[in-house]
């Protein structure tokens, strides 16, 4: 029987179960160095495109267009939680 | 932002939103599905599939002049984010000869750093004024 989960402010998430699936063998020779992707202060904001809900209508928002303006950029965990 | 999609996000101003807000949320509301904007950014949990509570104030520059970033349960403070940009406005329009010190708010006391100002802070910015 499914199991009622506890509705908290992240959203719930399942994921694969039971025997573990084999990952396909990496090739050393592919490998790379795993970079980190955290920004810095000071740095340029790494610039995006992204589809957006705006007063109605659905619209492409691309961050390098609000070059000349100060911008707030807002991350949240998701809709119908508190911000 | 976050890894709603836009059908969701309308759901969510139509219907809970715009009876917090008048007219709706004014500004736009973005999707980052998959979280590729969130990684980029430093603030993509993976775990959970979500975005933490981050957010990043952008100059007109388009440099990042701060962030915060917060795990889901605890929310924000509006005023100190507005706080941080009417800071770094002023610091701005000064040309960088003037520099906010703690508890800055506009009106109050900047400091202007330069070789006669070591050593002397303790003169003109006292510890109270971190906190009023």
């Amino acid at each position: 029987m499914p199991e009622e989960i506890k509705v908290g402010c992240a959203r719930p998430t399942g994921g694969p179960v039971g025997e573990p699936v084999p990952l396909p063998e990496e090739k050393p020779q592919q490998r790379t160095k795993e970079v980190k992707s955290m920004v810095t202060v000071g740095q340029k904001a790494p610039d995006f495109t992204s589809s957006a809900y705006h007063r109605g209508k659905f619209v492409n928002v691309k961050l390098s267009e609000y070059l000349g303006k100060w911008v707030i950029l807002c991350f949240y965990p998701g809709d119908f939680t508190f911000v | 932002m976050s890894v709603d999609s836009v059908f969701v996000h309308k759901m969510w101003n139509d219907h809970e939103l715009s009876k917090m807000v008048q007219g709706g949320v004014p500004f736009a509301m973005l999707s980052d599905g998959g979280g590729k904007v969130g990684s980029v950014y430093g603030v993509y949990l993976q775990d959970a599939g979500v975005e933490a509570r981050g957010r990043f104030i952008i100059d007109p520059d388009g440099i990042i002049q701060g962030f915060e970033v917060l795990t889901p349960p605890v929310g924000r403070n509006v005023s100190e984010s507005i706080r941080q940009i009417q800071a770094f406005q002023h610091v701005r329009d000064s040309k960088g000869t003037e520099a906010t010190p703690s508890g800055w708010k506009p009106g109050k006391l900047t400091l202007k750093p330069g070789p006669d100002l070591v050593g002397k802070v303790w003169e003109v910015w006292k510890t109270k004024m971190a906190f009023d």
